[in-house]
């Protein structure tokens, strides 16, 4: 028998453990600095050709200041991001029960689509025969939202949820202009994502709240009441802006006899369609009356977040506020062709009082090819199963935690996509806030926390359709430990989380004195 | 020199014709930790009940209404560099600005401290 | 469905958990008006990844696509080597799944990547601070009309004649409604800018000035006295990049005194993409920056006392200040902020000027060639990788014709300034490091005959 004494241990050994590294690194929790800290204005990933020979046209304005740009070879900038990467939370990882935000799975094959060269790499200007491919995309998505949401138009070209807001906004007030109504209040309920108040006022309207009833829901007598002050045909309401699902994750029951009290007013509904998820493929807003809602392609349609945009947010429109919406815009005529209206063809389609444009070009075809791959995989019958299954989802998690968590709304019926629960009941001194670091040590990214305003230390969960049953029983154990938890007053609470690449951030003294970009140190003690 | 409040959470120090106005302890407390204090001009002229000042925390950001009508002889400076004095200090250090008062009537429907007092008690 | 995780067994275990008989039971509220019987009609069902891919690869095909052709656009997008680590990193999926970084300890990578981002773009354009992206570069430049409003307190916008067209569109549409009045005319086929014009026209009322660097026609401008000018009245300068490869060659907005810098990032690490998903770059002058739109991620410690970054100002924004905002803005442009970022770190100061120089100096040569056609005549002086030609003929004919060749050969006049007809012989030409000498050349030969027919048609 050959005996090998070499070689590495195989039993663990008893040690005493120890956090502290001379890396400051703890394994696979990787610490980075700045790029500025590491990379230098000498230092260059790329190899370019030498430039020609050739005078200079720059009339005498050369820079020749640094500019103080850091540069790193490929291989040092490859691993920066992916270092950086690590430590963010991501659906990739896990389950993101972010209310109000439909985080679901962003699937790879809408990216494949969308680096498509003959969408990637296609310039906007082009002259119009050569880019006949980008427009059925836009026509085919276009066709797919007006379906969906049983309206006449679409604006494609808004470049985001809020935007579209602004854009549905705009409509209303070009519409009401057109027939020499000036009004000026825009109705909003508490309840609304700040987006709501701060785009009617945008536009030049004043916000006025609408009351909410115990329900949770729009006030609809209180509603009439504001709509018949000042008395027959001399209503000031412009129009009412509602969420539907309604950011407590209701369904407002009484949407049409809204649309049509607004209507009978001489105003427009905008819809809020941050929560289409919850209906798409099986209601649609059209048929409640609704005159302008934006789609957000970002969270409905699964193109992804990416840290914060880019977004997508198209803005479909009834019949009264089509002829109003921002160009350019994709129009199919009767031969089958699809064309592109801009400024100068506008009168050959008949769109003449048109507001005008809210950004250059076409919108986020990026996100158009990603969405409409996804609406295409689903097909009707797969997106009616989207919203039943993310209903389903959101009404598990609710009836999982109603005996832990205080739901002030559990008792009015089924939730839509969302579960909202509070604060109340928690031991003292122990907040939403709590909860949330607690979930993050849990390996979640928390719910969305202290929105909407109108429930105390409110905490919104949005499972979305794209987590599996058994997804969903480990985050209710996780939430129901942590619940148990902040109501039996455990102070350790306070420190979460204590696993994350970092604790608590001091929001404060990053508020009082802003530090936005990086100087050398040198010049920032100067600055002193 | 006498002292009164809003229900909107301004104190207002009076001596003759000038006035000194900041906002409450209670108030300071209610929006946590400031962090951004715009204070008006001399020589603005303010009108009861108009938006005067912003104050900001983290989370919160909130108008300033000014208790009396007048013209602003003086913003605190020192919020600029320090807002944290709001939360410090909200009835002395922590003040905003100072004013002639046009129209000393005005003071007829503010609080006395006792009065204040109870005010926030009841909320 | 293949990403619908529940099974069938999931779906009665979870509705006996709930309490419900069926699924229909959780839609109870919806009324019985908007109730749908079953999937929508006109639509298909659920498809195959292969068959999905397929249908939209057929679109797809339909384009002529940029790196196919001999291509001279820009006007806004411009087509640059992309290098394969850029596209590769923002797949990630800890970058490409994420949030809004709200909940700062686990979003340190999209936060430390936005302060480094906001460092490069303020230092690109000569400025003290930058914000985390907006969502294009016509959208930065109305929002920053809209902020100069706010310092100035005044509504008269003076817009030179070099801004991009469509800005000028989408600042007039804000403008509607904030009831700015903007003074804006189409440029003229010359050499010289309207920056003298624009300097008499500067007086006590005016909230700010607005000139793009280089500009439309490709045009490069000194705008120093434009600054003291808009100081000395208490205006605000803003400047408009679309181009910020140019800042690696000329001097930055900033260094000129510029108030507010913004621009279009896509020209570096963004692909043309049709005109979309882009990334606005927003910058300026620190004392405004409570005035200032879009997301800012900002430095600060832990508990622990380490180093960190988190959102911050943030009551400027909508979901805090809620009618009071800054801006309506909500979703920046964070993925499209990390291409350039990536590129940007890629390219470091030495790979940027060089990149700039090689723009620089393939676009004279070009001018040159360009310019020896006959009938054909350089406009501008001054340009850095972009400048117009006039033709003999109308520009936009020209340009159908050589795309019926597959030569994109540029942006016409028309095309931007379809009632402009004293333009509309105007093309702009576009030269980064992607045209090579043959693509020149068969540029050059396919105006020559393409001019030599128009002329022959239609007799001047």
């Amino acid at each position: 028998m050959s005996m090998n004494r070499e070689g590495r241990p195989t039993r663990p050994q008893d040690a005493e453990a120890t956090s502290e590294t001379f890396t400051g690194n703890r394994a696979l929790m990787l610490e980075e600095p700045l790029l500025f800290e590491i990379g230098d204005a000498t230092l260059t990933g790329v190899d370019l050709e030498a430039a020609p020979q050739a005078e200079s046209r720059l009339g005498g304005l050369e820079r020749n200041r640094p500019i103080g740009l850091a540069g790193l070879s490929e291989p040092e900038t490859v691993r920066h991001y992916t270092r950086l990467s690590r430590q963010n939370y991501a659906i990739d990882l896990g389950l993101f029960p972010l209310g109000s935000c439909t985080m679901k799975h962003n699937p790879r094959l809408n990216e494949k689509v969308a680096r498509m060269p003959g969408f990637a790499d296609v310039h906007p200007l082009q002259p119009v025969d050569t880019v006949r491919g980008a427009l059925e995309v836009i026509n085919e998505l276009a066709f797919w939202l007006i379906d969906l949401t049983g309206m006449d138009g679409v604006a494609m070209s808004p470049k985001a949820g809020a935007h579209g807001e602004l854009c549905g906004i705009l409509c209303i007030r070009a519409a009401l202009e057109a027939r020499g109504d000036a009004r000026e209040v825009i109705l909003v309920p508490e309840s609304a994502h700040g987006t709501n108040p701060a785009t009617a006022a945008f536009a030049g309207y004043r916000v006025e709240n609408i009351p909410a009833n115990a329900d949770g829901r729009v006030d609809l007598e209180a509603l009439k009441e504001r709509l018949g002050k000042g008395g027959e045909g001399d209503c000031d309401v412009a129009g009412v802006m509602i969420t539907n699902p309604n950011t407590c994750g209701l369904f407002e029951r009484d949407m049409k006899a809204i649309s049509d009290a607004v209507h009978e007013a001489g105003g427009f509904v905008y819809c809020d369609g941050a929560n289409f998820n919850a209906i798409v493929g099986r209601v649609r807003p059209g048929d409640l009356g609704v005159d302008a809602m934006h789609i957000n392609l970002h969270k409905t349609f699964s193109t992804p977040h990416g840290g914060g945009g880019p977004g997508s947010g198209p803005v479909v429109l009834s019949e009264a506020l089509c002829p109003y919406g921002p160009i350019p815009f994709t129009a199919k005529t009767k031969d089958g062709v699809v064309h592109l209206v801009e400024e100068e063809n506008a009168a050959e389609f008949d769109h003449n009082d048109s507001f005008g444009r809210m950004v250059a070009f076409h919108g986020q075809m990026g996100m158009f090819t990603r969405a409409l791959a996804y609406m295409m995989s689903h097909g009707a019958d797969g997106l009616k199963q989207v919203a039943e299954d993310a209903v389903l989802n959101a009404n598990y998690v609710l009836r999982s935690l109603e005996d832990v968590l205080d739901a002030p709304f559990g008792k009015s019926g089924p939730c839509m996509h969302e579960a909202l629960f509070s604060d109340k009941g928690l031991a003292d001194g122990f907040s939403t806030l709590d909860i949330a670091k607690a979930l993050i040590d849990e390996g979640y990214h928390p719910m969305t926390m202290y929105f909407p305003l109108v429930v105390h230390g409110a905490m919104l969960v949005e499972p979305t359709e794209t987590e599996s049953k058994a997804a969903l029983d480990q985050f209710i154990g996780a939430l129901r430990s942590v619940a148990a938890r902040a109501k039996a007053g455990d102070k350790s609470l306070h420190a979460a989380p204590v696993h994350a690449p970092r604790r608590r951030l001091d929001e404060t003294a990053a508020a009082r004195k802003p530090v936005l970009v990086w100087r050398e140190p040198e010049v920032a003690e100067a600055a002193e | 020199m006498a002292r009164y409040f809003t229900e909107e959470h301004e104190w207002i120090d009076v001596e003759g014709e000038s006035a000194t106005v900041g906002i409450t302890d209670y108030a300071q407390e209610q929006l946590g930790d400031i962090v951004f204090v715009e204070v008006p001009e001399a020589g603005t002229v303010v009108e009861k009940g108009g938006e005067v000042a912003v104050v900001e925390s983290v989370k919160a950001a909130s108008d300033v209404y000014s208790p009396v009508s007048g013209e602003v002889t003086e913003g605190n400076s020192a919020l600029e560099d320090e807002p944290a004095l709001v939360n410090s200090s909200p009835e002395e250090e922590g003040w905003f600005y100072r004013l002639t008062m046009s129209d000393s009537s005005e003071l007829e429907g503010l609080m006395n401290e006792a009065a204040y007092k109870d005010y926030v008690d009841s909320l | 469905m293949r990403y619908l995780p529940l099974q069938p067994e999931d779906r009665a275990a979870m509705l006996a958990k709930i309490g419900a008989p069926d699924i229909d039971a959780l839609f109870a509220d919806v009324p019985e008006v908007a109730r749908l019987d079953g999937p929508i009609h006109q639509l298909p069902d659920h498809a195959s990844e292969m068959a999905v891919e397929r249908a939209l690869g057929a679109m797809a095909r339909k384009n002529l696509t940029a790196g196919d052709a001999p291509f001279f656009l820009g006007c806004g997008a411009y087509k640059h080597h992309i290098p394969a680590s850029v596209d590769h990193l923002i797949q990630r999926g800890e970058f490409l799944t994420a949030y809004t970084p709200y909940q700062p300890e686990i979003a340190q990578g999209t936060l430390q990547m936005l302060f480094e981002f906001q460092t490069q773009v303020a230092r690109l354009f000569g400025t003290d601070i930058a914000n985390a992206s907006m969502y294009d570069g016509s959208t930065a430049c109305g929002e920053a009309i809209v902020m100069a409003r706010r310092i100035t307190k005044r509504g008269r916008v003076l817009m030179s004649s070099g801004v991009h067209p469509h800005y000028v569109a989408v600042a007039k549409t804000m403008a509607k409604f904030t009831r700015d009045e903007i003074d804006h005319r189409d440029p003229a086929l010359t050499a010289e800018t309207d920056i003298t014009a624009l300097i008499a026209a500067i007086d006590d009322d005016t909230s700010c000035v607005v000139v793009q660097y280089p500009d439309i026609l490709g045009r490069i401008d000194d705008m120093s006295a434009l600054a003291e000018k808009a100081q000395a009245h208490k205006a605000l300068l803003i400047a408009v990049v679309t181009e910020p490869v140019a800042l690696g060659a000329i001097k930055a907005p900033g260094e000129m005194g510029a108030d507010i810098v913004v621009g279009e990032g896509q020209s570096i690490g963004v692909g043309l993409n049709f005109g979309g998903p882009y990334v606005g770059l927003f910058a300026c002058k620190e004392k405004y920056v409570r005035q200032m739109p879009g997301r800012l991620c900002g430095e600060t410690t832990d508990a622990e006392g380490q180093r960190g970054y988190v959102l911050t100002l943030s009551t400027r924004e909508q979901h805090i200040r809620r009618e009071k905002a800054t801006s309506n803005i909500c979703t920046n442009s964070g993925l499209c902020a990390l291409a350039f970022s990536i590129h940007m770190t890629l390219l470091g100061e030495k790979g940027l000027r060089d990149l700039a120089a090689l723009n620089h100096a393939k676009a004279v040569k070009a001018a040159e060639r360009l310019s020896e056609v006959p009938g054909v005549e350089l406009v501008n002086d001054t340009f850095f990788n972009e400048f117009t030609l006039k033709l003999p003929s109308d520009a936009r004919e020209a340009v159908r014709h050589l795309a019926d060749r597959e030569i994109l050969a540029g942006v016409s006049l028309g095309r931007l300034f379809p009632h402009a007809s004293e333009l509309s012989n105007g093309i702009v030409v576009a030269v980064t490091e992607v045209a090579t000498d043959a693509d020149v050349e068969q540029l050059a030969d396919g105006l020559a005959s393409v001019t030599q027919n128009q002329r022959e048609e239609v007799p001047a």
